[in-house]
């Protein structure tokens, strides 16, 4: 069969911060970038960020970008790449500017400059007072940042191809990626898009699990891609479950209702956090607070009817304050929990959030994979940014603020070396049709028909078995038996059928493709926690309470083929200041 | 609890239907809850929804005859028994998607970016908070398309008229004091149809999820051409 395919310079897959912030750069040097999305562009999952982007601009407070990466090499439980943390606490200052100047409408202070708030995990002078870094608009920061950015890519001119679904990337007869085969949605027809350079952008993962902060569509698109084509991803095991969802729901609650001055009591009206982290409270880190939260209820503290989640009070703030700084969070309180912050608390407990591992990348942008004994080799025109990559800033907990900063900085230097790269690399590789055949599949696999398991049960199994296995407590036990039970259902989607088979705008088809990938994903986390056997950020193990830096300060490597592991160094010397050692994490 | 909703499917359907589901309520149910279960009953049914919480503007529909994002109508402001269909006036790819072209050509067509032809100073252009107040009500659009599709204008010229959605982002980088293209974001909005074909009917403002008043923003600009002489 011939699939029809277009050519481009530069393919981005994904249309959220990061992938938007690239396009900006390459549309904006006159280079040919076509934009991928599964969804119309302003509905990419950036769009539900709240709090913040973090950047030491000492608008508020005094700042600089050395205290900013003291607290995010030390959020990371020392997991985080020192070298690429530098690299972005220091971007963060003109990226933010940057961002202003392409017309975000950032809240203000009465001196005219942009408004920060407090968040968990800041400090002043390494690890001194509460710091103010976050620069937020309202508790809409995410969605100011994205729809700036494609009111931006308008004007660029940026190629879209909306609501376009990413299938595989495909390669030439040397193995390298040279585009990936795409399905349009609306006429269910494939679509060769061949590039001399790739950007996976794709996001988040956590409808990996039951009960999520993330939108329906963030199913860990590119990671997966990433994996079957032999890249593994790196730190998987460390998920980041917010602490306040909504309870029961998921929606998220931002950390900026804790930064504006609310605070947790459990059922008595203790403000138990005061327990957990005596001088940071309830901005401790938000590994911190999960734990705090699901302890609390564990031992009998819980609010509610059922004593199963815990209450999040703000109503002391006053009505004027909530309405200025936390209008979202009123409307999404009403809405979902029935609950009007302005008289009365918000029920809250951890909802999965972040996936903090991802495909492994240098501070370019560029994706690494080990290569014989070296640990650090570039993966010639691949590059991933955003949530679906790992630089790897974040390590073992990310600090609220910080996703934000990390797409915007990671997405515009993957942009800038996609630039040199096309330049230096002017001629398309021709795509092997063996590679083409092996993407196609994935799609005409659907096509089957007759008895077998449906694919939304066998979706709905997968993150139940996720959420019950890989949760914020993680014993040995609970996830030998979580990695077995999802052994059988990865083994059970060789099965699994559709009933509809047409092709226009089939979202059950769409779903059954995220599936495959929610798989591959879901079982990355897993295996990668429990081979994990130590303690450390997100990822907690009360068989292993402490830290081990001398067997577990390294980075884990999922591979698909054969759940296999392999580890490599965290890079530990920064790019022109002093190393932080690894101390005891205290809040 | 018995819901209609709206069926075509092109590849195997002459003509659009209604159909019939029985869906279980339960405390709290939002009308995409309600989708979904009909989506678990029926795979071939088809609906557009992302976020959940009322952001990413991807789920809007027409439930009892109005227009609504589906993931924050509660279906107990509904009465039964709950009618869903598409977006009035749009091309229908399949059930409930319809084709939002036309609507993000008029987006784009009211240059939706702020313009700044000084040169950019090294830190962030100053703002203050009076001036970033007249943003709000403005900014917080989610592109859902609720207020354009329920406007009896946009229906009658849906190529010439730009509509509420596209028209109060035009008034939001004209009420940006960093903006400086004024001048000639009115002239494009000059002529009968762009701007003047608004006959201040409101239903714009009645059905936005997010509470904005693109009517309002309206009236600002035409305000603003009367100033400026136009």
């Amino acid at each position: 069969m011939s699939i029809p395919s277009r050519h481009f310079d530069a393919l981005i897959i994904g249309a959220g911060g990061a992938g938007l912030n690239a396009a900006l750069q390459l549309a904006s040097a006159d280079v040919r970038v076509a934009v991928v999305s599964k969804v119309f562009p302003t509905r990419s999952h950036t769009v539900a960020a709240q709090g913040g982007v973090n950047a030491a601009l000492a608008n508020v407070l005094p700042d600089n970008w050395h205290w900013h990466m003291f607290d995010t090499v030390k959020g990371s439980d020392y997991l985080g790449d020192q070298d690429a943390i530098e690299f972005m606490c220091r971007e963060a200052i003109p990226t933010v500017y940057e961002l202003e100047h392409a017309g975000v409408p950032f809240s203000r202070l009465d001196n005219g400059k942009i408004y920060q708030r407090a968040f968990g995990g800041q400090s002043q002078d390494f690890g001194g007072d509460q710091a103010a870094r976050t620069c937020a608009a309202a508790d809409r920061t995410g969605h100011a940042i994205l729809h700036t950015l494609y009111q931006q890519n308008i004007r660029a001119r940026t190629h879209f191809f909306d609501e376009f679904f990413a299938l595989d990337l495909v390669r030439d007869k040397d193995g390298v990626i040279s585009g990936a085969l795409v399905l349009e949605i609306e006429t269910g027809e494939p679509l060769l898009i061949e590039a001399k350079a790739t950007l996976l952008a794709t996001g988040g993962c956590g409808q990996v699990f039951r009960t999520t902060s993330n939108a329906h569509i963030n199913t860990g698109d590119g990671c997966a891609m990433a994996l079957r084509a032999g890249i593994p991803l790196m730190d998987m095991e460390f998920y980041q479950f917010h602490p306040t969802g909504i309870a029961g729901k998921g929606m998220l609650i931002t950390e900026g209702v804790r930064g504006e001055g609310g605070f947790l009591v459990n059922k008595d009206g203790e403000r138990f956090m005061e327990r957990y982290a005596p001088r940071a409270k309830d901005l401790a880190s938000r590994d911190v607070v999960s734990r705090s939260i699901v302890t609390e209820v564990k031992e009998g503290r819980g609010a509610g009817e059922n004593g199963d989640y815990i209450l999040l009070k703000l109503d002391h703030l006053g009505a004027e304050v909530i309405d200025k700084r936390l209008p979202g969070i009123r409307e999404s309180s009403r809405i979902f929990a029935g609950a009007d912050p302005i008289r009365e608390p918000i029920p809250v407990f951890p909802t999965a959030h972040y996936a903090m591992g991802g495909i492994p990348t240098d501070r370019f942008g560029r994706v690494v994979v080990p290569v014989g004994s070296g640990s650090e080799q570039v993966v010639a025109g691949l590059y991933a940014a955003g949530e679906c990559a790992c630089a790897s800033v974040h390590g073992a907990n990310r600090l609220g603020g910080n996703s934000l900063l990390d797409i915007l900085v990671f997405g515009r230097l993957a942009g800038k070396d996609i630039i040199d790269f096309v330049r230096e690399n002017p001629y398309q590789r021709s795509v092997d049709p063996a590679s083409l055949d092996e993407a196609m599949s994935r799609l005409t696999r659907w096509d089957q028909k007759g008895g077998g398991v449906p694919a939304h049960q066998l979706r709905a199994d997968f993150r139940k078995c996720m959420e019950d296995h890989a949760g914020v407590f993680r014993t040995e036990e609970v996830m030998a038996e979580g990695y077995q039970r999802l052994c059988e259902l990865r083994d059970q989607f060789k099965d699994a059928r559709l009933t509809d088979h047409s092709k226009v705008f089939n979202t059950a088809r769409i779903e059954a493709l995220e599936l495959q990938n929610l798989i591959d994903v879901g079982l990355s986390i897993a295996v990668s926690a429990l081979h994990r056997k130590e303690s450390r950020g997100a990822h907690s193990r009360p068989d292993y309470p402490n830290r081990d830096d001398v067997h577990w300060m390294k980075h884990s490597l999922y591979y698909r083929e054969a759940d296999r592991m392999d580890y490599k160094p965290v890079r530990t010397k920064p790019l022109t200041v002093e190393s932080f050692p690894p101390k005891e994490r205290v809040y | 609890m018995k819901i209609s909703v709206y069926r075509y499917n092109p590849d195997t359907d002459q003509k659009p239907r209604m159909q019939d589901y029985e869906v279980r309520p339960f405390q709290g149910m939002m009308l995409r809850d309600a989708l979904l279960e009909i989506k678990k009953q029926d795979e071939s049914f088809a609906f557009r929804h992302s976020c959940g919480e009322g952001v990413c503007g991807s789920d809007g529909v027409n439930a009892n005859g109005k227009n609504c994002l589906a993931c924050v109508t509660p279906i107990t402001e509904l009465s039964q028994p709950i009618v869903v269909r598409p977006f009035p006036g749009r091309p229908v790819i399949r059930d409930l998607v319809v084709d939002m072209t036309q609507f993000y050509e008029h987006y784009r067509a009211v240059k939706p970016y702020l313009v700044r032809t000084d040169p950019l100073p090294e830190q962030e252009i100053l703002q203050s908070p009076e001036d970033r107040d007249k943003l709000d009500g403005l900014y917080e659009c989610i592109l859902c398309g609720c207020c354009s599709t329920a406007c009896p204008s946009f229906w009658w010229n849906p190529e010439k008229f730009h509509g509420p959605a596209a028209l109060l982002q035009a008034w939001r980088f004209l009420a940006d004091t960093r903006d400086q293209a004024t001048e000639e974001r009115l002239d494009a909005l000059e002529g009968p149809y762009k701007l003047f074909r608004c006959h201040t009917i409101m239903n714009c403002v009645e059905v936005c999820p997010k509470g904005l008043n693109p009517t309002r923003a309206i009236g600002l600009i035409k305000d603003l051409m009367l100033e400026k002489g136009f």
